[in-house]
């Protein structure tokens, strides 16, 4: 045994100082030989978060047939074959170095701390903060040319986002030139609708009410808290139907969410100390599980996790349900963006970043996408119906198939399919039950959507100030301790040092 | 042969760098942030903000609070036992050993999923008692690093000073406070040093356990994810300090009982 073991060692000690060598010191010939690979491969960073993208390696089981004809399976990740329809499409190499971050923040410090990427997917708030410093790289213009077949995300964005994108703007210009969408949705709250009704979730004032003491979870998250809390806050004047029909609603809305002025951080810090004394406790992960296990009735979700969370507690028999307060949402959404570090003027690699988004927003790896990681694309597909054909097979029951005195219901999804919200070619027929479970959470309604704000990035100022505000509510008082617990602290340090000094002095005796 | 030749010292080599790499260099820029502002200027507002803040203060005492009680429940715990294993006469006591450091092999994040179920069955909603779960949490998590060393100690205690304390006329009791109790200090020690110093800091406990309170790891980690590298870096040095200053009383404490008693024994 011995022998054998280190006639192994034996081989593999050259072996790994040759690694070393080669690792360390180029052969001048190897050197050579990468110029002139560099030439004709386009190598591309891309960094996304964890588990979104679809990575294939489906059973044969799972393939999707769709109305339209189009059938659906995953063999690859995505990411590599876009390697060979690049290839097959422009006669280029292309090589994906593709990795993943965490959190928008660990993004972030990983770009500042000298990381480079050419194509990063952060959301919202993060794209915001990136335009703002003038990091990114504009979209060229070639890439908003409809008439060219391979341009799938300018053919096939949803009208929807597309006029989101289009409306707000950083420093004068607006996020279409920078950012090309892939996932979206809302927060609300995911409940169990056995112990909560469908009216008592439909409000941030939830995780303040007394009946659901100590059973429903926060994010463990200060943006979502403060917007929640917020919502909460303002919840009389956010319903007023004044307010509501006001024709300059949507911008005032998100003015009002976006309020992060002292006055309205200390408002909203004093409603937080008192919902922490009422909610369970502030979760990242564990809300999910924890729905289905039964510790808890409700928690804060976002709609993709809220689907995921759904399926899953659907296999244990435990139905649960999403709700949208009725004060307002967040519209959120994870979008990719160019670096300009990265690109660094090199044309080449622009148009390949750019045909990796068109790439993944080609309405049959859209559904791949959606059907891997359970959030929605923010692709509809033109005038391809991939996308709906979808909705339909996942949410769409024909006659006969609905429950004993049931009917279907119509549920109209045009906003996000169409300019018109009223077009009836977007219609899905589905049962009753699902207008409160995974079809609304996808696609929630026009009617929901209409009061969705999008939540800003804080500038260095005001991030330094809603982080007092969570430090605040997180940490304990120092001025809070209980006098006993003061003194007994100094008791027991007193015994402790009597004892020492005690000890000692027998020693010398001794 | 003889043209490499390696003397012992050289041996050391790779552990230095790995030291100046992963220790030295991170220590650097930690001293480097903790003492500048945004603009990279010298600034002593980073240490004054700690002091003045009743929620750092607040923060500080809290890990303290949850360290100092785990310790205690740990020792209470662990004492009795590793004395009952280390006085037996059984032959086979390694093997009750083994099922105390058994825990230890399985990663402590699956354990303390496990003990979270276990919690809830036993208290309904644990919501209610986030400090008293925090400390069963560490305590759970910490054990064995209480029992080892004491058992180790314990173990090596030289039996014929207790025959002798015996037959000099010290009743059991007595026997136990003035030899056994004063020969275990430095295994007692080493224990709570293990003890105590992770469970200021382990935050993943409270995480897992639903205590929404902050300790002093996740309270960096909170600067961290704001961009204050100055603030985090700050108080991360002065837990270090906090480290420094617990090791250095407690070692002496020790060397000071090994020499006079004769030999350390663990």
């Amino acid at each position: 045994m011995k022998n054998k073991k280190r006639g192994r060692a034996f081989i593999l000690c050259p072996a790994l100082l040759l690694w070393a060598a080669v690792g360390v010191f180029p052969p001048a010939g190897e050197g050579l030989g990468q110029v002139t690979a560099k030439e004709d491969v386009i190598t591309l960073r891309v960094c996304n978060w964890e588990e979104y993208i679809d990575l294939g390696d489906w059973d044969e089981e799972e393939l999707i047939e769709l109305d339209n004809g189009v059938e659906i399976l995953g063999v690859n990740a995505l990411y590599e074959e876009f390697e060979d329809w690049y290839y097959e499409t422009y006669g280029k190499r292309v090589q994906v170095e593709y990795s993943c971050f965490g959190t928008n923040e660990d993004l972030y410090n990983q770009l500042t701390l000298g990381d480079t990427y050419d194509l990063v997917c952060p959301s919202d708030y993060m794209i915001m903060k990136l335009m703002a410093q003038g990091d990114l790289e504009p979209y060229s213009e070639e890439f908003f040319d409809g008439e060219i077949e391979e341009n799938y995300y300018r053919r096939g964005v949803s009208p929807y986002i597309a006029r989101v994108f289009a409306e707000n703007h950083i420093n004068g210009e607006s996020w279409e030139r920078y950012a090309a969408g892939y996932m979206w949705g809302v927060t609300g709250v995911l409940y169990n609708p056995e112990l909560m009704t469908r009216e008592e979730a439909s409000t941030w004032a939830v995780f303040d009410n007394p009946a659901f003491y100590r059973q429903i979870t926060l994010k463990d998250n200060v943006r979502d808290t403060y917007f929640s809390t917020l919502g909460y806050l303002l919840r009389d004047r956010l319903t007023d139907s004044a307010f509501v029909n006001d024709p300059d609603y949507s911008r005032k809305l998100g003015e009002m969410m976006n309020d992060v002025s002292p006055e309205t951080i200390q408002a909203v810090e004093e409603l937080l100390a008192g919902i922490m004394g009422n909610i369970y406790a502030l979760e990242t992960d564990s809300g999910k599980a924890d729905m289905v296990t039964g510790k808890i009735i409700a928690n804060y979700q976002w709609s993709g996790d809220a689907v995921f969370a759904m399926d899953q507690a659907e296999e244990d028999g435990v139905y649960l349900e999403f709700a949208v307060p009725r004060e307002c949402t967040n519209l959120w959404f994870d979008g990719w963006v160019m670096l300009r570090d990265g690109i660094g003027g090199d044309p080449e690699k622009k148009q390949a970043a750019e045909a990796f988004v068109n790439f993944l927003s080609r309405p049959d790896n859209a559904v791949r996408n959606m059907y891997y990681i359970g959030y929605t694309s923010a692709i509809s597909g033109g005038e391809d119906d991939t996308v709906f054909s979808y909705l339909n097979w996942c949410y769409g029951a024909e006659d006969g198939e609905e429950g004993e005195g049931e009917q279907l219901v119509a549920y109209p999804v045009g906003y996000f399919f169409s300019e018109d919200s009223e077009d009836e070619n977007y219609v899905v027929y589905t049962r009753q039950e699902q207008v409160g479970r995974q079809l609304y959470t996808q696609y929630p309604s026009r009617e929901t959507i209409s009061r969705a704000a999008v939540m800003w990035y804080f500038d260095e100022e005001e991030t330094r100030d809603i982080n007092q505000m969570w430090i605040n509510i997180r940490c304990l008082d120092v001025r809070e301790i209980p006098l006993w617990c003061v003194l007994l602290t100094l008791c027991v340090l007193a015994a402790l040092g009597v004892s020492v000094i005690l000890h000692k002095k027998n020693r010398y005796y001794n | 042969m003889g043209v490499l030749r390696f003397s012992r010292k050289q041996l050391c080599i790779p552990y230095a760098v790995f030291l100046l790499c992963f220790v030295a260099a991170p220590l650097l820029v930690i001293i480097y942030y903790a003492f500048t502002n945004g603009e990279g200027n010298f600034t002593l507002r980073n240490l004054t903000g700690f002091f003045t803040s009743p929620y750092t203060i607040g923060t500080l005492a809290y890990s303290f609070a949850i360290a100092a009680v785990t310790t205690c429940v740990c020792l209470l715990l662990a004492y009795p036992i590793a004395y009952i294993l280390a006085r037996s006469q059984w032959k086979r006591k390694s093997v009750i050993v083994v099922m105390f450091v058994l825990p230890m092999w399985i990663n402590f994040t699956l354990r303390i999923t496990a003990l979270k179920e276990i919690l809830t069955v036993i208290e309904g909603n644990l919501a209610f008692h986030p400090f008293l779960n925090t400390v069963v949490g560490m305590t759970y998590d910490f054990l064995p690093f209480m029992i080892l060393p004491m058992y180790t100690t314990l173990l090596k205690l030289d039996k014929s000073l207790l025959e002798a304390a015996a037959d000099l006329g010290a009743g059991p009791f007595q026997v136990f406070c003035k030899v056994t109790l004063p020969l275990s200090v430095p295994g007692i020690i080493s224990g709570v040093v293990m003890v105590f110093l992770p469970s200021m800091t382990n935050y993943v406990v409270l995480d897992m356990l639903y205590n929404s309170t902050y300790i002093m790891g996740s309270l960096i980690g909170s600067f961290f994810s704001a961009y204050d590298w100055h603030n985090g870096s700050m108080i991360a040095l002065i837990l270090l300090l906090i480290i420094l200053v617990f090791t250095l009383v407690t070692d002496r404490y020790t060397e000071e009982d090994a020499g006079s008693r004769g030999g350390t024994l663990l």
